[in-house]
């Protein structure tokens, strides 16, 4: 005979408004099997949990029910509290009479609420008769993490986890970690140099002895579950053995032929080998094989005849490794949205309309133009610059409806670079709202403004086009109701930070989640910004939303405490909501495994002392699965159930109705 | 091949150049446009409150007597090609309006009409590249300024024959008779459009804009697809810019008067003598 | 200038009149001045299209209707097409005239147009002229 304890809680007035709590607790003492029932004022604070388990303990109950509010509230609580008290935590189970019942009737008489109440209890009560004493499962943890992306929220999960005593196998697509950061010039609101701060934290990587760095390689292939993932990566072929590379350079030196340089954004030529840029970790060169005459047509290879460690191989080709990690990071970035993009400001065009990140290129030091602002079209400096905001972003018709975030702060910076290299060049930048509300960011807009002269004009630019070597901007300034009109020399667009190109197919490999602009999805946009509902597999940075650099380096150590807590012990505990076979039922229709979408389930062969195959069934791996329970649905044979709530208990609820 | 035709009020009037040389050049490029049998004025202006539905019955009354006729309708005039295209999606998506107008102008109409421009016929049915085969008279790199004014291209969504920032349908095809179409900044900005009824000032503004804009890029000649645009560019160009020292006139033109030229008509059968600019002493000069 | 604002006069049976005709919601407008940035007709307007429509906004309504700027546009939809949130100036203008016009308030008489310009203006400068100009 079961000893059932019933506890219903008034949760101060939220739930006595409307339901007569004595009442309920009062009719299930008629009900075969409750030995005890009370209720309570509000069951989740301390008192409340205390008097659950003194009860527990005094009427040896082996079930409690709980009639209060939602099980996402406090089912842990008390289930916890269950535990405590030496009860099996699934043999606790919460029937929720406020937010389904008494949060949603307002007759004050009670008489609705009670009775739906004493209903809701009652059912919960046949239910956790037939409640299992489950136990958790418990699963080994590969103590490694993966980090896919190797620009700063990357860098700085993979340091912190490396410092917190776990390897880490670092993947960056380009030839060189840095990401965008290493593209910056200055970096608001300190005018930090981008790179003087960034290379350190690259050489730290590049040196740490636990981390794995796989540079010019993808990720092609996941496979597992948290704890236990498997991963192909592809290292691409750089034609070039880096065990012997020596990274002198003169292969560089001496190469004849050029390409578009991504790094530099079209504004510049890189050789066909090369690095991305003089500070690159690791600091070997990779051949642009589609572009390379000795890898196409068998024409050239000066680059071979003058490596001293002839470390040059142009028969190289792709490997494929795979590695076993317990986490995976994903802190892949953002790109822009493309100039070409924008009709009105000339489709990409005109050479001195160019974007927020291409002026980066031509204030930093080490870019195209050795830090002087100079037109790409003739080289001359520009005496008018115009800086338009929101290009693209905040554009429901044409762009993205979203705020990129950064834009309103690195174009004052721009005004400000700019005037410290040009003093006697005017800037205008035309805006729609200053969005500066970081630490020292208004501060920082207002110094632009008010000590460097920059001229804000509050409104969009309708078009640009080109006239007599200038760049004619028609505008608005809503401040003064005026059409503005400006001949520039030189215009910069705030083009919208969006994710990167194939940003949806990683999500698929790793399956998470993505929203309509292939930005990743967080579990919880408040309180669980760094994981995602795919257990194991965490965010950090821009590829999850437009955001900056301490955001980024915020994110990639909050990431890393989590994944660092996550190999903290021996090994996982899971919810043992799990489904599993009747091996005897079951008849290898294989309906569950096309059903299941976590490929939980596997085809198990039942062999004899011999090793022969006997016969197959269906078998669940009790890591990976999420207790969805569409295979129970599928099953022709009722071969499958799900732990917890299995069709017994399900039908004996209904049926107490 | 037979196209139904709706030349507009306009081009039967002051602009029957434009008319003619149309009729002449569809014939060479080997089909015929025959002249709805009944037609009305189109009304010259969309109705842009959706709420109008006065406003739409004329031009529907045009697409049903096009539809009879055959299942496309080709325009020349760019006014008329908007009002009946957004005329015809109005009726094609919305059930309720199409049954309040229809049933207002007690006609029947399915739907199943497609409004075309002629430079879209040149473009998807006949073939630019077909275009320059058959040209016989190449216009020798005369540099073509292409002004498509907004009635063309805007609103996207609903005339979808270019891109509105950066259209290159008018380049194309004056690049297929022989000339070297002329990109200027202002081809897409207004003329002025009806304001000359009445604010004569502020067409010869934004028309002088638009001559001012193709003057400094070099061009020689401006084709144009609306006989509002050219009768507004030519007032302003006469009114502004006479005044103007150092500044050259230059003749504004059809589109098909073009075409008809370059394919082997007579140039004084073109109706450039009706222009206030006749453009034949530009073509003698260059040999065309 | 000093305006009392009144919760009345914000949703004003007009104001929402020119949004049904127009079907525009001029909420939607966050004032950025693309329009007026690209209209080619502001600068001969008393009342630019971004003003227009905050006049709107805040229940400015018989200022608008008064304004000479309704009868400037030309209804060259640069405006639409540029604008980020897609709200329609030129509908909204036209609105505007619409109520003008349908209370019997002209903007032009045929009396007083010049016989130079009847003379060899095409039909459909007066035809348009007069579908904006006259009810």
């Amino acid at each position: 005979m079961p000893r059932i304890g019933v506890f219903v809680c008034q949760c101060g007035n939220n739930i006595e408004g409307t339901v007569d709590t004595n009442k309920v607790s009062e009719d299930m003492k008629n009900l075969p099997g409750v030995v005890y029932s009370r209720n309570y004022k509000f069951m989740c604070s301390s008192p409340g949990q205390e008097m659950l388990k003194t009860a527990i303990k005094e009427h040896r109950l082996d079930g409690v029910i709980v009639s209060a509010c939602s099980p996402h509230m406090h089912e842990k609580t008390f289930r916890k509290a269950s535990e405590a008290a030496g009860l099996n935590p699934f043999r606790c189970e919460i029937a929720n009479i406020r937010e389904q019942c008494s949060w949603v009737h307002h007759d004050k008489t009670k008489k609705t609420g009670t009775v739906k109440s004493i209903d809701l209890t009652r059912m919960a009560v046949e239910r956790l008769k037939r409640n299992k004493p489950l136990k958790k499962i418990n699963i080994p943890v590969t103590k490694r993490a993966l980090v896919i992306g190797g620009g700063i929220a990357g860098i700085q999960a993979a340091l912190d986890i490396a410092d917190g005593g776990r390897d880490v196998i670092l993947v960056e697509k380009e030839p060189s970690i840095g990401g965008n950061m290493a593209r910056l010039s200055e970096t608001f609101p300190t005018m930090d140099c981008s790179q003087c701060i960034l290379t350190p934290k690259m050489v730290e990587v590049e040196l740490h002895e636990k981390i794995k760095l796989y540079a010019y390689s993808e990720v092609e292939k996941v496979d597992g579950y948290i704890g236990n993932f498997t991963v192909r990566i592809r290292k691409k072929a750089k034609y070039v053995n880096e065990d012997l590379c020596t990274g002198c350079g003169e292969c560089i030196e001496k190469c004849p032929f050029k390409a578009d340089s991504e790094f530099e954004l079209g504004l510049n030529k890189r050789k066909v080998i090369y690095t991305p840029f003089p500070q690159s970790v690791p600091n070997i060169p990779v051949i642009d094989a589609p572009n390379c005459p000795k890898i196409q047509k068998d024409k050239c290879g000066a680059c071979a005849v003058v490596c001293g460690p002839k470390a040059i191989d142009f028969k190289q080709t792709d490997t494929v490794v795979e590695e076993k990690v317990g986490a995976i990071i994903v802190a892949t970035g953002y790109e822009l949205m493309p100039n070409e993009r924008f009709g009105e400001y000339g489709y990409g065009k005109f050479k001195d309309v160019i974007s927020g990140m291409q002026f980066e290129r031509l204030a930093s030091s080490s870019g195209p133009t050795g830090g002087n602002i100079l037109r790409p079209s003739d080289g001359k400096v520009p005496k008018t610059i115009v800086f338009i905001q929101c290009v693209g972003s905040r554009d429901e018709k044409k762009g993205v409806s979203y705020c990129s975030k950064v834009c309103c702060m690195y174009t004052a910076k721009h005004t400000m670079l700019y005037k410290h290299k040009v003093p006697d060049g005017q800037s205008y930048t035309f805006y729609m709202d200053i969005r500066s509300a970081g630490k020292r960011y208004e501060e920082f807009v207002r110094r632009a403004i008010e000590k460097d002269g920059a001229m804000y004009l509050r409104g969009r630019v309708s078009r640009v086009y080109e006239r007599d070597g200038h760049v004619m901007v028609c505008g608005a300034d809503t401040l003064s109701d005026s059409q503005v009109e400006i001949e520039a020399d030189m215009v910069v667009l705030a083009t919208a930070i969006v994710s990167r190109k194939g940003a949806d197919i990683l999500a698929r490999k790793l399956g998470i989640g993505y929203d309509r602009y292939n930005f990743y999805n967080e579990y919880h946009p408040k309180l669980r910004p760094v994981e995602t509902v795919t257990a194991g597999i965490y965010l950090a940075g821009a590829c999850m939303g437009p955001m900056d650099i301490p955001e980024s380096v915020s994110m990639g150590s909050a990431v890393a405490g989590k994944v660092l807590a996550l190999f903290s012990a021996e090994e996982m505990a899971r919810e043992p909501i799990v489904a599993n076979v009747n091996e005897r039922v079951c008849n290898a229709c294989w309906d569950c495994v096309t059903a299941c979408p976590y490929s939980a389930i596997e085809k198990f062969s039942v062999k004899d002392r011999q090793g022969e195959a006997v016969r197959t069934h269906a078998k669940v791996n009790e890591g990976v699965c999420q207790g969805c329970g569409v295979c129970v649905a599928a099953c022709r044979s009722k071969a499958i159930d799900l732990a917890g709530y299995t069709d017994e208990q399900v039908f004996s609820a209904i049926n107490a109705f | 091949m037979k196209i139904p035709y709706y030349p507009g009020c306009t081009l039967s009037t002051v602009a029957k150049g434009f008319d003619a040389s149309a009729r002449e050049s569809a014939k060479v490029l080997g089909f015929e446009m025959e002249e709805l049998k009944q037609w009305n004025c189109c009304g010259a202006a969309f109705p842009l409150t959706p709420d109008n539905l006065a406003g739409l019955a004329a031009p529907a009354k045009v697409l049903s007597n096009a539809r009879r006729m055959g299942d496309s309708v080709v325009t020349l005039c760019s006014v008329c090609y908007n009002v009946l295209k957004r005329t015809n999606k109005v009726l094609r998506d919305d059930k309720e309006k199409r049954a309040v107008v229809l049933g207002f102008i007690e006609e029947d109409y399915d739907g199943g009409l497609s409004v075309v421009h002629f430079l879209e016929v040149l473009r998807d049915r006949i073939g630019f590249e077909n275009v320059k085969k058959i040209a016989k008279r190449p216009l020798k790199g005369i540099k073509a300024g292409a002004y498509y004014g907004c009635m063309l291209l805007r609103p996207f969504e609903d005339m979808g024959i270019d891109r509105c920032e950066a259209p290159t349908i008018m380049e194309d095809f004056l690049s297929s008779l022989g000339a070297v179409p002329v990109d200027f900044p202002d081809r897409i900005e207004c003329c002025g459009a009806h304001l000359s009824m009445g604010r004569t000032d502020v067409v010869e503004k934004l028309s002088g804009n638009v001559m001012r804009s193709a003057a400094e890029k070099g061009a020689e000649l401006i084709v144009t697809s609306c006989p509002l645009c050219q009768h507004n560019l030519e007032k302003s160009q006469g009114a502004v810019f006479s005044k103007t020292p150092g500044y050259r006139t230059v003749p504004i033109v059809y589109f098909t008067q073009l075409l008809g030229l370059a394919l082997g008509q007579d140039e004084n059968e073109l109706g450039f003598d009706k222009n206030l600019w006749d453009a034949r002493p530009l073509l003698k000069e260059r040999g065309v | 200038m000093n305006i009392k604002l009144e919760n009345s006069s914000l949703k004003s049976p007009v104001v929402e009149l020119i949004e049904r005709i127009s079907g525009e919601l001029v909420s939607n407008c966050y004032q950025c001045g693309n329009c007026t940035g690209g209209c080619p007709v502001a600068y001969a307007m008393d009342i630019a299209p971004t003003q227009m429509i905050r006049m709107l906004q805040l229940g400015r309504v018989s200022e608008v209707l008064e304004a000479e700027s309704q009868w400037i546009c030309v209804s060259c939809l640069q405006c639409y097409s540029r604008c980020p949130k897609g709200v329609s100036a030129a509908s909204l203008f036209e609105a505007v005239r619409q109520i003008n016009l349908r209370s019997g308030r002209n903007h032009a008489e045929i009396s007083g147009l010049a016989a130079s310009f009847l003379k060899d203006a095409p039909q459909q400068a007066l035809v348009c002229g007069f579908r904006k100009l006259v009810g």
